[in-house]
């Protein structure tokens, strides 16, 4: 369990984290806020917490992966992969620019992404793949797949959500950003998911709700479901579009947006002073 | 020549996966069709029944790739190069994952069940791929050792394979490299360049039409992406005339990757191409329809005429 001060620690490092993207989306006028900040705190609980990861040994097959389905949210990739010591935190300043290590969406090119992702839906399904590899390589890591909610009005998803039980694959642990918007407007607008905690059951998975930005409450859940045996875990994580800025929360509009100096300087303003 | 090409690729597959460990193979519910039971029955941790569901299929073998298997990918080629389009594209190719794409009847070889099931586009989808290759048999031999070339070459390669039983045209001593084609018949006055069953009506043709003093060359483009042109500007300067023969649409198959190259080379040789023109098939017995959409002998005789003609 999650030590009160070690939770501390590290939702002031989400915060970091926040400022850090925001400021890179900010200077390339180009990117995806609302998802990037629904996702911070389960990718920090993921990469700094849970997985078992050698950032300097690539080749190492006996690590855990991470694949984010939701690919859009690559700012806060970096900004965790950088964190991890992956590459230096600097090349955030390179985002979605010619030459950059840091792409739009997740390529292989970027140090400590295995797997690409940007293209919605198949992500969960390259995660099966990469856990029936381990499996077949005598291993026993885990491998996490994040993906959005709006990225579940993909069939693919549903192709995996059928295979992935039958294949018995319990390290295999999805998380959902459950932010309930998607680009167009909320997921009861656009494309109606409820009741999602009993569909993922239905199809035969393990599942598990929690919410998304309380840290010790994620590490909670991916620690419970390594405790679950022959089937997969989706964790139904409780998240805010666009958390911890008040003009972004909830707004399908800031999905992907630019912004502005003024939304910068309001937004680090919000999250408790400037980035150096 | 009893087997069927699928037949042989289904026990090269199994064969093979005696010698490498790391080659699983997946299948998305038609492994009797595509003949992968042989390397089911001999290998079932290693083979995968995804179900009907071939984006699933390809996007689970970007990630069995990832971890350093070899995996073989199996369905109809029409729908591998198109329900299985995207993982194909947005992983396998852009982050080169050793994911080898076999398409089972491949044109119009799954002659009875239509349109909707023959493939007349895979080629161009596939080629137009980054990082992806594309190998197509011509026989039985060469069937074994393109899929061996596949297994053993390095990133994403898809393996164009038809239902349908081939003549010989190989002995076990031929060989096979990516990036490279074979002329399996000299001569001087136009080269047909062909693949799949389309060399073998070449080379009925060009034995009929010796007779009329037409001396035809025929090369085997067994590797349509890396195309070999080097060979195809050969032929060029060789025999001043070129015909493409292939089970596919005109648009974008080999006929287009040739054409592209003595464009390119501003060769100016005259091109001719047998292929689909540009539309939907129909259901019908396997040598009626090659004959109806003009992919028969001849059709290719037809085309070496107006070439040879154009030569004047």
């Amino acid at each position: 369990m999650m030590s009160p001060s070690r939770a501390e620690a590290l939702s002031a490092l989400c915060t970091t984290f926040r400022r850090d993207v925001l400021q890179a989306i900010h200077d390339v006028q180009s990117g995806h806020p609302g998802g990037s900040l629904s996702v911070c705190e389960i990718l920090s609980v993921i990469y700094l917490e849970q997985a078992v990861l050698y950032p300097d040994q690539p080749e190492r097959l006996d690590q855990d992966r991470v694949v984010l389905c939701k690919g859009h949210a690559a700012p806060m990739l970096y900004r965790i992969l950088a964190e991890k010591g992956y590459f230096p935190k600097e090349e955030l300043a390179h985002l979605r620019q010619i030459n950059s290590l840091l792409q739009g969406h997740p390529s292989t090119h970027t140090p400590g992404i295995d797997m690409p992702s940007g293209p919605l839906g198949i992500g969960l399904a390259a995660a099966q793949g990469i856990a029936l590899g381990v499996r077949l390589n005598g291993l026993d890591n885990y491998v996490y797949a994040v993906l959005g909610d709006g990225e579940i009005n993909e069939g693919t998803v549903w192709e995996t959500a059928m295979s992935a039980p039958k294949f018995q694959l319990d390290h295999l642990i999805a998380v959902i950003d459950r932010n309930r918007v998607q680009l167009d407007g909320t997921m009861e607008e656009i494309m109606p998911t409820e009741p999602l905690a009993e569909k993922w059951a239905a199809f035969g998975w393990n599942v598990i709700t929690c919410d998304g930005h309380d840290v010790a409450a994620l590490d909670a859940a991916f620690t419970l479901a390594k405790t679950n045996h022959g089937s997969p875990t989706m964790i139904i994580a409780n998240t805010i579009k666009g958390k911890g800025i008040s003009f972004m929360e909830g707004k399908n509009t800031w999905h992907g947006a630019a912004i502005s100096d003024e939304n910068l300087a309001q937004a680090l303003s919000e999250l408790g002073g400037m980035t150096e | 020549m009893s087997k069927s090409i699928r037949q042989v690729y289904g026990e090269a597959l199994a064969a093979m996966g005696n010698e490498r460990k790391d080659l699983v193979a997946l299948d998305a519910d038609v492994s009797s069709s595509t003949q992968t039971k042989f390397f089911a029955k001999a290998h079932p941790d290693r083979f995968f029944n995804m179900g009907i569901a071939e984006a699933n299929m390809t996007a689970t073998a970007a990630g069995l790739a990832s971890q350093g298997f070899v995996p073989f990918v199996n369905t109809f080629a029409v729908f591998i190069t198109s329900i299985g389009y995207i993982p194909t594209r947005a992983l396998a190719c852009y982050a080169d994952l050793n994911v080898k794409l076999a398409g089972a009847y491949c044109g119009l070889s799954d002659a009875f069940d239509g349109a909707s099931h023959h493939a007349t586009e895979d080629i161009a989808i596939m080629r137009a791929l980054p990082n992806m290759k594309i190998l197509c048999p011509a026989d039985a031999t060469a069937t074994e050792a393109l899929t061996q070339l596949a297994a053993d070459t390095h990133g994403p390669c898809y393996l164009r394979l038809s239902r349908d039983v081939y003549p010989d045209l190989y002995t076990g001593d031929a060989t096979f490299k990516v990036g490279h084609g074979n002329i399996v018949r000299s001569g001087t006055d136009v080269t047909v360049i062909a693949c799949g069953i389309l060399v073998h009506k070449a080379l009925e043709t060009a034995q009929a039409l010796e007779a009329d003093g037409i001396s035809v060359q025929v090369v085997d483009m067994y590797s349509i992406k890396p195309l070999d042109t080097a060979l195809v500007l050969d032929c060029a300067v060789k025999t001043s005339a070129i015909v493409t023969a292939e089970e596919h649409n005109v648009i974008g198959g080999l006929g287009g990757a040739v054409a592209e190259c003595l464009a390119k080379a501003g060769s100016g040789v005259p091109v001719e191409m047998v292929g689909v023109q540009d539309t939907f098939t129909e259901s019908g017995p396997y040598a009626k329809l090659l004959e109806k959409y003009a992919l028969d002998g001849a059709a290719v005789a037809a085309a070496i005429r107006r070439a040879v003609n154009r030569k004047k």
